[in-house]
């Protein structure tokens, strides 16, 4: 029997405002336990919340970049749920007038190519606080600081259907989110959070299976495999002659395996209300056009450009556009001068290499456009050869400083005087005599340990072409 | 006569001419206190050591030719559900017994620009729920008049401390007649504002969209000094209105000629003791002499209110009470085993019967499969309730009816009836789910106990209202009648 998967995926992102949504305590992650909180977000006795406006204008910023319609009239409403975490014991949340609806992506997969996802809704909604509990089990403690964080719910239409359309679209939605600039998108510091449900049904059924429930999804790369592993767990089960149960499961990344958190019976009742102590606001189309003005190139329009304009390949362009702040880089390096293509090489090679390696974003390194441009240029130059160009890149990194100067403080320029290699080429060849043999008699890695010799003697700065050919002209004359 | 005796307007003078201390009018108040609230009980928590050394600076101020803004050095009394920064405030619940606030009410810091003194905290039905400040989870309010006899609730301490001279003026709060009704019941002058024109910020949340605090006194001229000190805009309340605070010391005195005064069938009707009726139709007369016409009006949907009233104001509570789940603050039971049980034991014990039978009303009307039929269907009889008052000011100043049906009843007599406990309510009801302003002030009694005549208008025209209370005010004896204690 065949099965076609549904995904549904419900993202949160934190909203990067300065204050919370409802007061104004600072939104600062990591500061100490509980500094960043007052009578109104503990949710002491007589507080009222008061919304922050800016909170309104990333929401809607965010849903116009997901081509979402923008309510006319929006408005919050009371979720009611008993939670340590959730002080007033209900969030203030938007039920049935949320901030955007009808919204869509485009994705791209290679086993499906592109597609277009649909967006339900967006809303806003406060942030809760956090629990640890105690490795004893004696105590829990709680930590306020985070709640009242101003977030958006994104939730997706049952379009997608695989768990590789899933990534594709976590990847886009991010990058829309990061390009407009209304949220940091950190799943690490929970920034960016993901729950997903998943059901399968048999191909051409029209009414949708029971779907479980995901959580604990701490990278995209956990939801695709929790997905695929929840897909391949239905399907046996239903094959079995099992049913799928509504469950709310676990992803354990150590034992790469979904695990049963609790069996749902039925929908949790949130009793939701409108929230009597806020207003309704009215959007015009002033507000709207003037949030709609601040939206800046999104990563499908960059990515178009990138190809007409550079002649970048398709795929190196949706790689450099998945980051704005490696887009953004890519551009600058550009506009300082650089060539195009060199900018992208090293960007998707080296720079990310090291970015990867040290756990960095490409602002916190000591690397500027600017620089890195000279370094590209100083190899199109022949100033230096790559190989010295990545020993600079890696100084260019860590500490930062002009290209140029670091080559002419270290004396890594690259040897391209004819006689001042054909001098030192002169030599290995002499003390070589075996490998010249070797070679003549067909064995080619000959050539490539007397280039090595010759590197070792100028500390790798001979210009590679030229020691190349002096040794095979060399070779020649003996 | 007790120094207290004095209107507002009166004692402010002789404290800028230095002819009365603050020390003398804050000692004559805990003097009184001493003397009568073993009777009254009005008071929950009494704040003597700072209130006199608050009097003792604000004397020197003046000696040292200070401003002496009005209000300045009146000692007042606050409902125990307004929160007062590092004075117990409890609400009158066993939840709350030990809870002692980081921050003030907007209220409290305006009442603090002016230099008011805060004597102390108010007795109240628990959270504000109930019509005679019976549902205390810490004691009886007792009425001055009588003290077998409750003083009407829930701001049953708030009334009763101005009608005992404990204070000169106190704060209420009205969710459906809070502040009217117990005024009614214990002879004083009781003022609802039109919902928005005081903040919220600091009074403890019963129903959101009901709640107004609101000040009561002797006199309509010195409630309208004390709505003055506590009206206007907060930042802090985004359903404070943003509409400018007239100048309401003008609106006494001014004439009732040619005013047009609507008198509701339904609320001189059935139901309503003969005494109470009477006392209404003398007062209608003292205005008609003045010039006021008045004629009978409608307003058909008000017998849906009670129970419309009920819905709102109970879903809205099941979620301003869900926060007192002892987790950050208040009484938590410290034998639960687990999370589930500390909720359980923690509300269970804390609240009282009446708050958990509210809570229980509206999580119940909250509920999925129910919200259409209760919660949704209550706000729409609220819009009907709201236009018909709107038909009415189309052609009238005012609406003036009883403030409840009947005077004070006995302590413990409808309190194995809630239905007709909130019965008392009926004519104060609407009022609040329509978000408009009203007054009771006293005209008369009834077998011994006081009679509210209630001044209804329209959204911030507590101006008219003052005129017209003021009028009768001056017209009559009733407000200069004092209970013996």
């Amino acid at each position: 029997m065949n099965f076609e998967t549904i995904i549904g995926l419900e993202v949160h992102a934190e909203l990067k405002t300065n204050t919370k949504i409802f007061c104004n305590c600072s939104t600062e992650f990591g500061a100490p336990p509980n500094t960043h909180t007052c009578p109104v977000c503990l949710g002491h006795p007589g507080v009222l919340p008061v919304l922050n406006e800016q909170a309104v204008n990333y929401a809607m910023k965010a849903a116009l970049a997901l081509n979402c319609d923008i309510a006319a009239e929006t408005k919050f409403d009371r979720k009611n749920y008993f939670y340590p975490d959730n002080p007033k014991a209900y969030q203030i949340s938007q039920f049935d007038q949320p901030i955007g609806e009808n919204g869509w992506i485009d994705i791209e997969t290679e086993e499906n190519g592109p597609k277009r996802i649909g967006i339900t809704r967006i809303h806003m909604e406060e942030d809760a606080g956090k629990l640890t509990h105690d490795e004893d089990g004696g105590h829990s403690l709680v930590d306020f600081n985070r709640v009242g964080t101003p977030l958006i719910e994104i939730v997706s239409e049952p379009d997608i259907t695989t768990p590789e359309e899933g990534y594709a679209y976590l990847e886009k939605l991010k990058a829309i989110l990061q390009y407009t600039d209304v949220s940091d998108c950190k799943m690490e510091e929970g920034s960016l959070r993901c729950d997903a449900n998943i059901s399968i049904r048999p191909a051409g059924q029209e009414e949708f299976g029971t779907k479980t429930e995901l959580k604990n999804l701490n990278s995209f790369t956990n939801v695709q495999k929790g997905l695929a592993f929840e897909e391949e767990r239905q399907e046996k089960e239903l094959l079995a002659g099992g049913e799928v149960l509504q469950e709310t499961r676990r992803w354990d990344d150590a034992k790469k395996e979904t695990i049963l958190m609790r069996i749902k019976e039925g929908s949790d009742d949130y009793r939701y209300f409108p929230e009597p102590d806020l207003v309704t606001y009215y959007i015009d189309e002033n507000w709207k056009s003037r949030i709609g003005a601040l939206i800046p190139e999104l990563p499908d329009a960059r990515k178009k450009r990138y190809i007409e304009d550079f002649g970048l390949s398709e795929y190196d362009a949706s790689v450099l556009v998945q980051s704005k702040a490696i887009a953004d880089f890519f551009q600058e390096t550009v506009d300082a001068g650089a060539d195009s293509k060199l900018t992208a090489n090293w960007l998707m090679g080296e720079v990310s290499g090291y970015l990867n390696n040290n756990d960095m974003d490409i602002e916190e390194t000591a690397l500027t456009p600017q620089s890195l441009a000279k370094l590209i240029e100083l190899i199109e130059k022949g100033t230096i050869s790559s190989k010295i160009a990545k020993q600079v890149f890696a100084d260019v990194m860590e500490q930062g400083g002009d290209p140029e100067q670091i080559v002419k403080d270290k004396g890594l320029m690259q040897i391209s005087d004819e006689g001042e290699l054909k001098q030192v080429v002169d030599g290995i060849l002499d003390n070589n005599p075996q490998s010249i043999e070797d070679y003549k008699n067909g064995k080619d890695k000959a050539l490539g340990f007397l280039v090595g010799q010759v590197m070792k003697e100028t500390k790798g700065k001979a210009n590679p072409q030229m020691v190349n050919s002096l040794i095979l002209e060399g070779m020649e004359q003996r | 006569m007790s120094i207290l005796e004095e209107s507002v307007a009166s004692l402010h003078t002789k404290i800028k001419n230095q002819e009365v201390t603050v020390a003398e009018l804050v000692e004559a108040s805990f003097a009184r206190i001493r003397e009568v609230d073993a009777d009254v009980k009005a008071f929950l928590t009494l704040n003597e050591d700072r209130a006199l050394e608050q009097a003792e600076k604000l004397d020197k101020q003046i000696q040292n030719g200070g401003e002496v803004p009005f209000l300045f050095g009146m000692p007042a009394g606050i409902k125990d559900n307004i929160i007062t920064q590092d004075l117990r405030t409890t609400c009158a619940s066993q939840l709350l017994a030990n809870f002692d606030p980081v921050h003030n009410a907007t209220v409290m810091d305006k009442l603090g620009e002016s230099e008011t003194v805060t004597v102390g905290k108010l007795n109240m039905d628990e959270f504000a729920m109930g019509s005679s400040t019976e549902n205390s989870g810490v004691q009886e309010t007792r009425n001055p008049w009588n003290t077998e006899y409750v003083p009407g609730g829930s701001s049953g301490g708030s009334a009763a401390s101005v009608a005992a001279g404990e204070v000169l003026f106190s704060l209420g709060s009205d969710t459906g007649g809070s502040i009217r009704q117990p005024a009614s019941y214990c002879g004083v002058v009781g003022l609802k504002p039109t919902y928005g024109r005081v903040s919220r910020y600091g009074l403890v949340a019963f129903a959101s969209s009901l709640d107004q605090i609101g000040p009561l006194t002797r006199s309509v001229e010195d409630n309208a000094y004390v709505l003055q000190q506590i009206a206007g805009h907060s930042e802090n309340d985004s359903t404070s209105a943003d509409v400018e605070v007239p100048n309401y010391l003008e609106a006494l005195g001014k004439e009732v000629k040619g005013l047009k005064i609507g008198v509701p069938s339904e609320y001189i009707g059935e139901g309503v003791d003969e005494g109470v009726k009477q006392r209404v139709l003398e007062a209608l007369k003292v205005l008609e002499e003045q010039g006021a016409v008045w004629e009978e009006v409608s307003l058909p949907h008000s017998k849906y209110a009670v129970a419309a009233y009920y819905l709102i104001a109970s879903s809205e509570a099941s979620a301003n009470l869900a926060r007192f789940d002892g987790v950050r603050y208040g009484v938590r039971d410290e034998n639960a085993k687990d999370l589930v049980e500390m909720y359980k034991e923690t509300r269970s014990k804390g609240f009282g019967e009446e708050v958990k039978r509210r809570i229980m009303l509206g999580t119940f009307a909250l509920s999925a499969g129910y919200y259409d039929a209760y919660y949704k269907k209550a706000q729409q009889v609220r819009t009907l309730i709201r236009r018909d008052f709107e038909k009415v000011f189309a052609d009238y100043d005012v609406i003036v009816g009883p403030t409840a049906p009947t005077t004070a009843f006995k302590l413990g007599e409808q309190l194995d009836d809630p239905l007709t406990m909130y019965a008392n309510d009926i004519l104060t009801i609407p009022v609040n789910l329509a978000g408009i302003p009203a007054i009771s002030v006293p005209c008369g009694f009834s077998d011994s106990m006081p009679v509210g005549l209630q001044i209804i208008a329209k959204p911030f025209a507590e101006e008219t209202i003052y005129t017209v209370a003021h009028a009768f005010e001056q017209a009559t004896e009733h407000h200069k009648a004092r209970p013996e204690l």
